[in-house]
């Protein structure tokens, strides 16, 4: 563990170290490109609370992302067109603020995984996976069908959402912003774990049964790691849509629920920055080999089982023992 | 007319729901023998309709081309369970579905290599072309059923299959407890590989005969599986006569909603918005019906607790 929080200051110390680096080698993108791996991996950080630590295995944690999403397009969309958003039971108009948008994103992911939470959490095993994937389905296929907001083709909304006395387009301002909500969703994982509220969960993923008979209420444990989980992810969707400043159902569809899984497996499960790292994995592997041919997503298909089947612990356990030989 | 237009969209949902049949049959068989989730069900549906286009293309008759989805995908299923599955029965949960999810980028990708990006085109056989009146005013496409009679005698051969025979008895057997059936004597590994090329091969041909209505094309497989994974859910994982009632259920319940629900919200609501709205609760009227299951019957409705 000791070897672990190591190379997690040098990760940080990476991350302060990129928009240095591209503000002086003037390579915006490379800014751009390290903003979406942040943001991918709160999504997988969000994950890794359920699936990691608490033994939840959603495969439906696109449903949160897209959501996050779809809110933040939403609120934009009325904010530019000054239409009301809803007349009924009260008015409520758009926005393009992030400090107003960020509440309301966090508030209807925390409701939508209580919602599907309360649900699935009735079952357990392969039930909770396939319905988890289930209701994140409903929600894509009701994002393609209800025309109002793009249905197929997607929502743009042309200008990133403001914070106040800053630029947002400014690439470099934007990624501290998602880094500020990286750090914090490790932060809040890392205080949970170590809670005795973390200990329970983190038990429960061993044995439910045990921590039924000490007096525990698993079902409300659960249901609360998967709020949380859900509510982080649902605020990485949020600024997935800024960062592109456009939104569509494809956030929504399965694959999106097994990119993150994917992240959370690459980078190592149980990892604090397990998910970023796997994110990162993920993304590079995507821009070189995509570089090189079409089919990039055979070799990641390769690469994966090859990871599954052989090393079974993440990246970042590699490194772990490479370190250790070393010493 | 709405009566002839009712009974139109129930045997299409019927038609649907067989086709749905021959996926969850063979996703409910590999959870049931092998504790296997397999999401990579979609890719052989692929693989079948593929195969069938190929040796369509070459020989020109649709009853090879169907011979040829059946053993496409029994063989691609051979090789893939040999090769990569069967490390991994004895993992988790988690594992299977991210080697499985990993295989899925793997087949559609390998596909894509060999036959392009663009959609084939599967030709339905002339005699099966065209229309047959059931009732007075019914003409219903013959090719549609065919379909379901497939469909029907598929689950007839299965269910003898699971019942009268010596395989079907170790499949039984494999089901209740794995362990024992190897102690007897039963050679596992093979049992193994025999249920997942049998599943994979229902899954092509699934794919060849809806290929002929639709397209062939990559990334065909998927919508269907996920709605094959309802179904089993409704109708309780292991269980396939779960997986023939669930099957028709998903199969009707969407195709009569998506026509019915717009046209019933009109009566209440102004036409243009309840269009948009009835479309919209059509299209997750099956997850709705699943989530209602579930909240009384956790474990689907043939599941064991």
């Amino acid at each position: 563990m000791i070897i672990e929080k190591f190379l997690n200051k040098w990760i940080l110390f990476f991350l302060l170290l990129i928009p240095i680096l591209g503000f002086v080698l003037e390579e915006p993108y490379y800014i751009t490109l390290t903003t979406k791996v942040i943001i991918l991996g709160i999504a997988g950080i969000g994950l890794n609370l359920a699936l990691g630590y608490c033994g939840l295995i959603s495969f439906g944690h696109a449903a949160f992302f897209g959501l996050g999403g779809y809110v933040t397009g939403i609120l934009s969309f009325h904010a530019l067109n000054s239409e009301l958003m809803f007349s009924w039971p009260f008015t409520a108009s758009g926005s393009s603020n992030m400090l107003v948008i960020w509440p309301i994103v966090i508030i209807t992911s925390a409701l939508l995984s209580f919602i599907i939470g309360v649900l699935s959490l009735r079952t357990t095993g392969v039930y909770f996976i396939m319905i988890t994937l289930a209701f994140a389905q409903m929600l894509y296929f009701f994002a393609i069908s209800w025309p109002n907001y793009g249905g197929e083709d997607g929502l743009s909304i042309y200008m990133r959402n403001s914070f106040p006395m800053v630029n947002t387009m400014d690439p470099i301002t934007f990624y501290m912003i998602c880094l500020f909500w990286l750090l914090l969703a490790v932060f809040i994982s890392a205080k949970l774990i170590n809670s005795s509220f973390g200990m329970a969960f983190q038990a429960i993923k061993q044995n439910e049964e045990r921590v039924k008979s000490v007096g525990i209420e698993t079902f409300k444990v659960k249901l609360l790691v998967f709020i949380i989980s859900g509510t982080i992810t649902g605020l990485a969707g949020s600024l997935y849509t800024d960062l592109n400043r456009f939104i569509s159902p494809s956030v929504l569809n399965w694959q999106m629920s097994g990119e993150i899984m994917v992240f959370v497996i690459l980078g190592g499960i149980a990892r604090l920055y397990g998910p970023l790292v796997g994110a990162a994995f993920f993304i590079v592997l995507e821009q070189t080999l995509g570089g090189y041919t079409e089919n990039w997503q055979f070799w990641l298909g390769l690469i994966l089982i090859l990871e599954i089947l052989y090393v079974r612990s993440g990246i970042l356990s590699l490194f772990e023992k490479k370190l250790k030989y070393e010493k | 007319m709405t009566s002839i237009l009712f009974f139109e969209q129930l045997l299409n949902g019927v038609q649907f729901g067989t086709m749905l049949f021959l996926m969850s049959a063979g996703l409910t068989l590999i959870f049931g023998v092998m504790g296997l989730i397999n999401l990579a069900h979609g890719s052989f549906y692929m693989i079948g309709a593929f195969s069938a286009a190929l040796i369509a293309g070459l020989t020109g008759s649709f009853w090879l081309a169907l011979l040829a989805s059946l053993s496409g995908a029994a063989i691609a299923g051979v090789l893939i369970e040999i090769i990569i599955i069967r490390r991994l029965y004895r993992r988790d949960h988690l594992d299977q579905v991210l080697a499985t999810f990993a295989l899925i980028l793997l087949l559609s990708e390998g596909v894509r290599w060999c036959f392009g990006a663009f959609p084939l085109f599967l030709d339905i056989p002339s005699n099966l072309n065209g229309t047959l009146p059931i009732l007075d005013n019914l003409i219903y496409s013959k090719y549609r059923l065919f379909i379901i009679l497939m469909g029907f005698l598929i689950a007839f051969g299965l269910y003898i299959l699971i019942t009268k025979t010596r395989l079907g008895v170790r499949i039984r057997a494999g089901q209740n407890d794995r362990q024992m059936i190897s102690a007897l004597g039963v050679d596992i590994s093979k049992l193994y590989t025999i249920v997942f090329a049998l599943g994979a091969s229902l899954a092509g041909l699934a794919g060849a005969m809806i290929g002929a209505i639709q397209s062939v094309e990559v990334g065909m497989g998927e919508p269907i599986l996920i709605l094959a994974f309802v179904v089993i859910v409704i109708g309780g994982i292991g269980s396939i006569k779960g997986a023939l009632i669930g099957s028709i259920l998903v199969g009707v319940t969407d195709t009569i909603g998506r026509i019915f629900l717009p046209e019933v919200l009109k009566i209440f609501m102004e036409p243009s918005s309840a269009t948009s709205v009835g479309s919209s609760i059509g299209s997750m009227l099956i997850y709705i019906l699943m989530a209602l299951i579930l909240i009384i019957k956790p474990s689907g409705l043939f599941g064991k607790n």
